[in-house]
Parts: C-alpha cells; structure tokens; sequence
C-alpha cells in the first residue's frame, strides 16, 4: 500500500494486492515479485488488508459497513492500548519499534497476514449485519451452540437467550451473523497451535512491550491502570471507526465482561514470547525498577514501613540469589527457568524480611512492640523506635478505609458503554428499546442518589497509599528507626528475633497444581494474614500468589537447613 | 481455581444488589438509589436462568426506593411503574395490582380505580390465560372499590333520611354499585385463599339487601371449606354474623368451636365460655372449663380480670356443688408445675393488689381453691384484702377456708 515505486509496465503508482500477496498494478495489471512482508513497514496507521478474492462482498455496503478482520480489530485495540501507555509517560519506542514488531511478528507466525494464505483456508465469508447477502452454502456449517459453548473460557459474554433461542430455529441455511469477515471462522480455529488473539492477550502484548523495554511499570501497574480506566480495555470496541460494525459473534470475542487476571496475562505472555521465538530480553540489572532491590524501596514506602528494612530486603535478595541478572531476565521458551513475577517478588520479600524480624505468630510482634514502646521512652536522640503496634493500628486503618473504598467501586462499574450491541439485526430494536430504558432509570434514581457526584477518573498514580513525613500526627513511619527491635552482638545488629517459622515444609509440585502452596486463611496466624492483604491490595492480586512466592523464597533460604532436615527422616525411616 | 476471583460483570452487579440491600434495610434511600443507578445495565443481560431476574429486581427496588424517599413524588412514582409494566409482559398484571396497592394507600382512590379498568380490559395471547389469578384479583379489587363507593352512596341516603327526590339517583347509583361490586366479589370468594376484606364486604352487602341464605351459605364455605386454608377469622364473621342473626345458643357455640381449636387464646374465649358454662348439657360445661383453662395459659390473658371471673365463677360453682371436681383435678394436672409461677407468685400478688382488686380478688379465688388456703398468693391477697376492710374479700376468705378439702381432694 505505500509502496511507492512505479510500475515498471506503466509508470504509474497504483498498486493493489493478489491473493498470493504480492502487488500488481492496477492500471496495468503488472505483477510484481515484490510482496507485502518486504514493503509494508507503517502497519499501525489502520492499514487494511486488501485482497482480490472471488466471491467476496463488495466493499461498501449499504449500511455504511466495510470489510474487516478480526485480527484488524485488535491492531486496533492495540494501537489505542499503547498510545495511553504513551500518555502515561511511556517511551515512544514502544509504539512505532517494539509492540508493531512484536505484533507484525504475531501476524505471521500465526499465519494471518503477511504470509501465503495456507492452502485450504480460504475465509468462508458468511453472511453479515444484512440479512441480504449470497451465502456460501458449506456443509461444514458449524452448530450455533457449538460454537456458543465453544469460548466459554474466553470472556464471560452470556449468550443472549433469544439470540440462541431464535438461532436455534435457524434452519440449515441461514448462516453465522458477524460484522467481521472472518468472526465465526476466528472462534473456530483451533488457538492452540496458532496461539488465538483475546482481549486478555492484548494486556499480554502490552506487558511484554514494556519488559523489553524495562519501562518503570509492573504488571500488576499495568492492570490497574486498566481497571482504573486509563488503558483501553473494556467497552474498547467504541472507538471503532463507524464502519467497521460489530455484531454478532464479533462480541464474543471483542466484548469483555470481566477483568483480567494477573495469572492469566502473566502466562499468555510467556507463551506469546516463546511462540514468536523472541530471543533473551535485555538485562534487568540492578539499576533497573524492576529489580527487587528497587521494587523492594517501592513497596516499602507504599506500606509505611521503615527505610531501614531496605537494608534487610538486599540482604535476602543477595542471598538467595534472586537480584542475579540471569535469574531476573526473561528467556523466551526457556522451561527450566521460574518465570519471574517482578512485583509479587519483591513484596514477598519484604513479607519474608518483616517474618525474620517480628516473627508474626500473633505472639512475639506485639511483646516486642512493647519492648520497643519502653525503649522509646528513653530514648531521646535520632528518631522514634518502630513499634509494631502503633504502625499495625495506623496501616490496618487507612487499608480498612482504602478497602471499602474499592469494594464499593467494584459493587458501581458500569460494564456498558453508549455504542449498542446485537447479535443480529432482528434483537437491534429490542437492545435500543432496552438502553433507552437503562438510561432514563440511570438519570431516575441518578437524581436520587442526592449530593453524591461519581467521582472523576482519579489521574493515574503509581502508588495508592499514601504517607507523609510532614503529618506531625506520626503516621508515617518512613524515618523510624530499627534500632527498638534489633540487638548488638558482636558489634552488628541482628534481629532479637530467633525464630522464623516456615509456610510450608514442602513445596507443591507447580505443574501438577499450578501452586507452590495452598494458602488458606485460618491456618496461618492473623498478623502474617494481615500483611498478605496489605500487599495484597497493593498489587490487586489474591493473597495466596504472595504467599506462593513467600514459599519459594523461605525454601530458597533456609535450603540447606531443609535438606538436613530432610536427610535426618530419611535416617529415622531406615 | 484461579477464576474464582475473577471479577466479571455478574459478581460485580450480585455485590452490587447486596449494598443495595443493606441500605434499604438501613433505611438509607440516597444510597440504594446510588447503587441502584449502578444496577439497571443489568436489564442488557440475559438472565433467564436465573430465579429472580434483574427487571424484577428493579421493579421492587426502585418501588421502595420511590415510595420512601424524601425528594421523590407520585408523578415520579407513577412514571416509574408505567416503566415497569412494559419491563415484563409476564408480570404485567402482578405489577399494576401493585402500584393500585400504592395508590390506595395514598389516597388516591380514582386513579386507582382506572388503573384497575385499565387492566381489567388488558388481553396479551396466552399471557391472559396464564396470568388469570392476577386478572380475578384485579377484578376483586374493583369490586371492592365499588362497595366503597355503594358505601358512600348508602351513607349519603342515610343522612338525607327522608328527602325523597334527590334520593332517587343516590339510590339508582348506589345499587348500580351494588351490582358491580357483588358479580366480582362473588367470583374470587370461590377461589380458596384468604379473603376476609371481600367476604366482610360481601356479606354486608347481602345482609343490606336481605340475601340471608346467601350471606350464611358463602360464610359456611369460608369456614368450613376444607380446601381453603384455616382461618380463624372466618369463624369469626360467621360467629358475628349468626348473632346479629339472632340465632340459638347451640349453632353460636358450634361456629366457635373450631376458633377455640385453632386459636385458644382468641378474645372470643370469653363469649363462648359464658354461653357453656350456663348449658345444661354436662359436656358443654366440661367444654367451658377447658375453654377458660386454654385462654388463660396465654400471657396476653394474665391481667384479664374478665377471664379471671370466667373461671373463677365456675370454679366456685363446682365447689359448691361438690360435683365433678374430676373436672378441675384433670385440668389443673397439666398446669400444676407451671401455673403457681406463671400466675400466682407473691411478686403477682403484690402487684395484682396494687393495681387491680378485682383482678386479685378473682385470681384469688382460684388459687385458694387450686392451691390452698396457704399458698402466697391467696394469703397476700386475702391477708390485704381483710386488712383494708374489703367485705368481698372476707367472704373470700371464709369460702376458701371452708372448703380447703376441695382443694385436698384436688391436689391429691
């Protein structure tokens, strides 16, 4: 398309596509060896596909509509995906060099584009909006509900009960309703060899975009910037140019109805990088944010805990090893390395320090809270000792608050968005009819809600929690000392602390369950439950992913105690 | 699995509903409102599977929300419902007996009635028949409606006495109401349920117009029907309506006792002892004695004077005539471990003579007998009484004394 060299034949630019890929010209019909891998290198500015195919539909239909492939929906989604990375400071790089890469790459490993089409895959164009249209009568016409029942595990899009109802009367004839050419085909190709594009998976692109270039913003960052709504993600499809109708199955796969899951972008990425056969990544070194000394300096803050634990948290990260650049950097396709999950590290980490330090058994925190308390009395040079105590009330009280907050907005997100969808043209004025009524009750009880004003987008901010020095109230405890908890002995401080009590004594094996260790709440004391749901919040990730990685990291560092451990029963047994 | 958590649009609008309900259980109708606003996407969703679907929800939701809240107004009110009814064709006639139920309740007695002739005439293919009980109800509230109206016209008659002109469209009208009102209420009453407002309004109709046999057929039913569900009331209107019939003693006392069965405690205890204890027949009086037993294990009847001189006058006409003491010996044997301390303890005692004497004189009488002439409560209460000089209680203590072996042969 923006090939811009003459015809050889007739001099003239004006070049479109075989079905072979390759550019002829259209004033003379020259062809040329010259294909669209070579040439085409601006691809984000919403190129289309262009092909010559018997048989297809004309190009504008009377509704206004084009032609267009699903896989031109998520170029879509991902261009506005990676400008609002941009607007949140993110390199430019990123877009124009890294993600296009990333995503041309994508395009032909998975066959869709920039490659012969594969023999035998011709796009079965069924019928569209219109209910007017030739159709390809094909007697592999797949069953509506097998389809429907087909992405169950993507999104979570509930069927609309008349759609099926009334398509289940569909006699053989009458085809699959998508706004897209290829929806219905996209839906049942089989996505485990050629690894199918989700909304999900977008996040995923997204994430491995800002890996390579080690941009100062973890995953769980990235997921909450979606969430808050400063990332496109649900309701995306909006900025859909006009003519690009989206109905039927097409919402299957671009209307989302859930929030995605850390787990799952975090895996799909993995995959996706070994599917597009990325080499090494560059370095996480210890300059970088992602690396938990960093991370660690981070979390510290955003929890109130003392500077001081930094020391500490540098101290485990060298000792077992986890601040090594081989460890930290990603190896596409590499099995025998733990994928690594940068900020449940590092927070894990500083769980495992404050366990070294106060001991957390519901017991021996608060007696040396008190002990602290005392010291403090006397204490008049320098800073205040940290007392536990006085930081659990203050911490617990702001989470508490913080909390409700956001179970309250998780109760109010609005899942629709103004643009309507159908199914099929036959439900479009029973779903008008329908927002039309959600509306007007919207602006009924809206009035009613009294003076409460739905809060504007808050600007996106790295940290949720926060606390200053200059509150004389003394709820922040950046500055305070360890000096109340620890003890000289041989002219270091080490932790008055003795103890340390492990989360498990054996590993799960991960690839048969999926989990290091199975975290359940009553069995563990209620201090260590407390700052799993600190770090919890802060991540937005399920308490037990942290307490997996706390796992790892206590059998990383107590090891060789393990194995003598391990060998002693052995002994017993013999 | 690592879904579970997963927040999807249907945990997001089920924790949605719960903040929704624990403020309109807290009265608070801003913030129902507020996260009511959140809810109604829901109406985008399918949910047929589910029991309670979101239209349903917001109907009664929002119906609370708008009937309670301080900013909202009828107009808003009835705009809302107007809404409603065209949410769900299958609750069509449910949700506009509901909102006549609102406008009855705020006066609007007119706008209620065309709400009701609005419905009356609606038709809907198979709905029609499927929603016919909502359709009869509809039809019972109209006519019931035309009975107030007959009321009115009756009353206006009434007052005018004898004009003479003027009355005679009253009059015409009145019965046009009469005639309205009767085909409707007539059809739901042979419908088993619980009707009592429509039956009440029935009867008196028919007893206005002199359909005697009728009024008493159609509260035979309403009683006695084993397909309608047990209802004390219904014994109650036919009690009432036999006696302004003036009917004998026996059929009185066969229309209450099946009340007695079913609610032992019922006011009308007291009636329907007094008509057996003065029977000739030995089983009805054995019958009252029961009856007055029953009533006064309930703590609603321990300060009832009343009942309290039911019992006590045939306990003293047992005693005196010596016969069938059995009788109190069998009734007093299941209340011998609870009674003294539910009736008669000497903190009663003291209270019952502070704040009633005939209550303490009567219930007086009946421990003296029951228990004794030592027990607390007869010792206090005589003791009191005789120190006040009050002669009834002299003779109270005399009469206890005196047949004291009563009270062994009872015990015993």
């Amino acid at each position: 398309r923006d090939f811009n060299e003459r015809c050889a034949q007739c001099s003239e630019v004006n070049w479109g596509l075989t079905d072979g890929g390759r550019f002829y010209c259209r004033s003379c019909h020259n062809v040329t060896e010259r294909t669209r891998e070579v040439v085409n290198t601006d691809f984000i500015t919403n190129s289309r596909v262009q092909t010559i195919s018997k048989g297809l539909k004309k190009q504008e239909k009377t509704d206004g509509g084009c032609e267009w492939y699903i896989c031109e929906g998520f170029q879509l989604v991902l261009k506005k995906q990676v400008e609002a990375l941009e607007a949140l400071g993110v390199c430019p790089q990123m877009k124009d060099e890294i993600l296009c890469n990333f995503w041309r790459c994508y395009l032909q490993k998975s066959k869709q584009a920039y490659c012969k089409r594969p023999a035998g895959e011709t796009v079965k164009a069924l019928s569209v909006c219109e209910s007017s249209t030739d159709v390809d009568s094909d007697p592999e016409r797949p069953s509506l509900l097998h389809l429907l029942s087909f992405s169950e595990s993507e999104g979570d899009l509930q069927t609309d009960c008349s759609f099926v109802s009334s398509l289940s009367k569909v006699s053989e004839s009458t085809s699959v309703y998508s706004g897209s050419v290829d929806g219905s085909l996209y839906l049942m190709k089989d996505q485990k060899e050629k690894l199918r594009m989700t909304m999900p998976m977008t996040l995923s692109f997204c994430y491995m975009a800002l890996l390579w270039v080690r941009e100062p913003i973890t995953l769980s960052e990235l997921l909450r910037f979606v969430v808050e709504g400063h990332i496109p993600y649900l309701n995306v499809f909006q900025h859909f140019p006009e003519k690009m109708k989206l109905c039927g199955l097409d919402l299957k796969i671009f209307c989302v109805e859930s929030w995605p899951v850390y787990e799952e972008v975090f895996n799909k990425m993995h995959e996706l990088a070994a599917f597009l056969d990325l080499p090494r990544f560059p370095d996480i070194t210890e300059s970088c944010f992602l690396h938990p000394d960093m991370l660690c300096m981070k979390y510290l803050m955003e929890a109130n805990l003392p500077d001081e634990l930094h020391n500490w948290t540098c101290r485990v990260v060298k000792k077992i090893g986890i601040g090594e650049v081989d460890f930290l950097t990603l190896m596409p396709g590499n099995k025998s390395t733990r994928k690594v999950k940068y900020d449940v590290l590092a927070a894990a980490v500083i769980v495992v320090v404050l366990k070294l330090l106060f001991l957390l058994d519901d017991h021996y925190e608060w007696l040396l809270s008190e002990f602290a308390e005392e010291r403090n009395k006397n204490n008049t040079e320098g800073g205040p000792y940290f007392e536990f105590k006085k930081w659990y009330e203050v911490v617990k009280h702001s989470l508490d608050v913080e909390q409700k907050k956001l179970d309250e907005e998780r109760a109010k997100y609005l899942w629709r968005c103004e643009k309507p969808l159908f199914y099929s043209v036959k439900n479009k004025s029973k779903v008008l009819k329908r927002r039309q009524m959600v509306v007007n009750l919207q602006n009924q009880f809206g009035k009613l809600s009294g003076s409460v004003q739905r809060a504007e987008k808050p600007n996106p901010s790295s940290f949720q929690l926060r606390w200053s020095e200059e509150n004389t109230d003394g709820s922040c405890f950046h500055g305070h000392s360890l000096k109340g908890i620890l003890q000289e002995k041989c002219g270091l401080l080490t932790a008055m602390n003795p103890d340390y009590w492990l989360c498990t004594v054996k590993l799960c094996n991960e690839k048969l369950c999926g989990h290091l260790a199975h975290y359940r709440e009553v069995e563990f004391p209620q201090s260590y439950h407390f700052v799993l749901r600190l770090f919890s919040f802060i991540l937005r990730i399920q308490p037990s992913y942290i307490h997996d990685e706390v796992c790892m990291i206590e059998h990383k560092l107590f090891n060789k105690k393990l194995c003598k451990k391990l060998k002693y029963n052995t002994v017993l047994r013999k | 699995s690592s879904n579970e958590h997963k927040l999807n649009f249907k945990k997001s609008k089920e924790a949605c509903l719960s903040y929704i309900q624990d403020a309109l259980l807290q009265k608070q109708w801003k913030r129902a409102a507020e996260f009511l606003t959140c809810y109604v996407e829901s109406l985008e969703k399918d949910y047929s599977r589910e029991h309670i679907g979101p239209s349903e929800m917001i109907w009664r939701i929002g119906t609370e929300i708008l009937w309670h809240h301080s900013q909202s107004s009828m107009k808003e009110f009835n705009c809302f419902m107007e809404q409603m009814k065209t949410l769900g064709v299958k609750r069509y006639l449910k949700v506009c007996l509901e909102h006549v139920f609102h406008l009855l309740c705020n006066g609007q007695i007119d706008e209620a009635y065309q709400n009701l002739s609005l419905a009356e005439s609606w038709r809907f293919g198979e709905q029609t028949a499927i929603q016919d009980k909502e359709m009869k109800l509809i039809q019972a509230y109209r006519g019931l409606l035309d009975y107030c109206s007959w009321s009115k016209q009756k009353n206006i008659l009434l007052e005018h006495g004898e004009d003479g002109f003027a009355d005679l469209a009253v009059e015409q009208e009145m019965h046009g109401f009469f005639r309205k009102a009767a085909v409707n209420l007539k059809e739901i009453i042979k419908i088993p349920g619980v009707w009592d407002v429509f039956v009440k309004c029935y009867v008196d109709l028919l007893e206005f117009y002199g359909d005697h046999n009728e009024a008493c057929q159609v509260l035979n039913e309403y009683a006695y029907n084993s397909k309608f569900p047990a209802n004390p009331n219904a014994h109650v209107y036919l009690y009432q309506f036999l006696k302004r019939q003036g009917e004998s003693k026996k059929s009185l006392i066969s229309a209450l006792k099946i009340l007695h069965d079913i609610v032992p405690s019922h006011e009308l205890m007291i009636d329907f002892n007094t008509m057996l204890q003065k029977s000739k027949k030995r089983k009805k009086r054995r019958l009252g004695l029961e009856v007055i037993f029953a009533a006064l294990d309930y703590a609603g009847w321990k300060e009832n004077a009343k009942a309290w001189s039911c019992l006590a006058r045939q306990v003293k006409q047992i005693v005196i005539s010596e016969k069938h003491l059995d009788w109190i010996k069998q009734e007093w044997n299941s209340r011998k471990d609870w009674w003294p301390a539910f009736h008669f303890s000497r903190y009663l005692a003291k209270r019952n003579w502070q704040e009633n004497k005939s209550l303490s004189y009567e219930k007086g009488l009946v421990a003296g007998i029951l228990l004794g002439k030592d027990c607390k409560y007869f010792k206090y209460v005589s003791h009191q009484g005789c120190k006040a000089q009050l002669k009834r209680f002299r003779m109270l203590k005399k009469f206890v004394t005196r047949h004291n072996s009563a009270y062994l042969k009872i015990s015993g």
